[in-house]
């Protein structure tokens, strides 16, 4: 019920606050009612048809980099 | 897909499992509960169990919508179907629930109901909006990740003024519930159930941040580790619980800062405070009646809550003979302890509603035929 996806941002259309995202190049209308400052490029979190939040790139990467790290440490 | 494969990968799986044993201290257990049906999904569909030493044991919480909605809430929108001119919109989960008198949704829609299934509250906004001379009923449900939507929904029928659409709110909160977890007899005095720490939920914390845990972190001296979905996320954030339980700390860390923050979504949160307020008291299944778990809609919306609308009969919860949910929502049983279990109840045929939803536990150990092993390794 919780479950959602990262999507990417295709199109903004801010008249109606929709946007199209693209999933896997599957295309889709969800509602923007939940977020601010997204821009075209971006990755929401998509639920029920709605941006729920942005997903931080830099967070991603940082947090990948740990798990990482934690393997080069285990080979030294 | 982006965000997805990366947290997937085997080796980091393997790397992080030789980390983990690394840390355990060998003469103790570590008990930890995962809220959220997602986790316990993600451990059993990606085999993270099996990744795990044996004094690691995950506790599977009550944290699945669909399981925690006692059958008194279906018996009433059943009630509604057959008593009222309504079109109930119902997101998919909920169809197959079982009700009391072995009714469900997708039986009352089989006898000549009318049940839609809808992906979206825009859905049933469009759905009212084409059907003008009829009443539409949307049936919401989940946590704090689900709210917003539907107070969405609410607002854009406010603005709009339609008249024909209904909100059946069973919203229901997070913190609550674990608070009630934490608090409750298995816990306290029983001692049947041990928790040493919580994976913290991933979506509900999006919309809520990381705050609202740090009141039970400290009032109940268990750390929580706020943890994404995906298997490396689980066990980072394992590794992170075993850090702080070796180390006597019980603090809140954030595993999924790529998508929460301590903050949360203040917009969503705004949103959801302008529509909705705390219903004094709400059931459970498998927690019972807990004090401002659930939320109800607004004076200021009563035109579009359906228990305004319509004269909806309190129904009296019965749980189906045998089933163990109750328990398993609360930690106390596994799955595997109910009789029901892969005889008569099936994904194909569920008896209990944490074999209906896919986040249920039990459809995770049937669905990943994990139960054969957790037996004989964990008993």
């Amino acid at each position: 019920m919780c479950l959602a996806l990262p999507a990417k941002i295709v199109a903004l259309n801010p008249d109606d606050d929709t946007a199209i995202v693209s999933l896997d190049d599957i295309r889709k209308e969800i509602s923007m009612a939940l977020v601010d400052d997204v821009e075209i490029g971006d990755y929401v979190l998509l639920h029920v048809g709605y941006a729920l939040s942005k997903v931080n790139e830099e967070e991603a990467l940082r947090t990948l980099a740990l798990f990482a790290e934690m393997g080069n440490n285990e080979a030294s | 897909m982006k965000y997805i494969e990366e947290f997937r990968s085997g080796d980091l799986a393997k790397q992080l499992s030789s980390k983990i044993r690394q840390a355990i201290l060998p003469d103790r257990q570590y008990n930890l509960m995962e809220f959220c049906g997602g986790h316990t999904h993600a451990i059993f569909r990606y085999g993270v169990q099996d990744l795990m030493p044996d004094q690691i044991k995950f506790v599977h919480g009550p944290g699945c919508p669909v399981c925690v909605l006692p059958t008194g809430r279906i018996d009433q929108a059943i009630h509604l179907l057959e008593n009222e001119d309504v079109i109930l919109c119902s997101y998919g989960d909920l169809l197959r629930v079982p009700a009391s008198h072995r009714q469900s949704l997708l039986k009352v829609k089989a006898t000549g109901g009318d049940v839609r299934m809808v992906y979206s509250t825009q859905d049933a906004l469009k759905i009212a909006r084409e059907n003008p001379e009829r009443q539409i009923v949307f049936f919401a449900i989940g946590f704090e990740t689900t709210t917003p939507p539907t107070a969405v929904a609410i607002q854009q029928a406010y603005a709009e003024g339609l008249k024909n659409f209904t909100v059946f709110s069973n919203h229901v909160l997070t913190p609550a519930a674990i608070q009630n977890i934490l608090e409750s007899p298995e816990v306290r005095e029983i001692g049947n159930v041990s928790i040493d720490g919580f994976f913290g939920p991933s979506h509900v914390s999006a919309i809520i941040g990381s705050r609202p845990y740090e009141f039970f972190a400290e009032e109940f001296q268990r750390p929580v580790v706020i943890a994404g979905f995906e298997p490396l996320d689980v066990m980072q954030s394992t590794l992170m619980l075993i850090h702080q339980l070796n180390e006597g700390r019980y603090e809140v860390e954030n595993e999924y800062s790529r998508v929460v923050t301590r903050d949360g979504n203040i917009k969503a949160q705004q949103l959801v405070a302008s529509v909705f307020e705390l219903r004094p008291l709400f059931e459970w299944r498998g927690l019972g009646v807990v004090p401002y778990s659930a939320l109800r809609i607004k004076q200021q919306f009563a035109d579009f809550d359906c228990e305004k609308r319509f004269d909806i009969p309190q129904t009296r919860s019965t749980e189906i003979k045998g089933c163990e949910c109750p328990s398993i929502l609360r930690g106390a049983k596994r799955p595997s302890d109910c009789k029901l279990f892969g005889t008569v109840c099936t994904p194909e045929n569920p008896m209990g509603s944490c074999m209906v939803s896919s986040e249920g536990a039990c459809a995770a150990y049937w669905s990943y035929g994990r139960f054969r092993q957790t037996d004989t390794i964990k008993e």
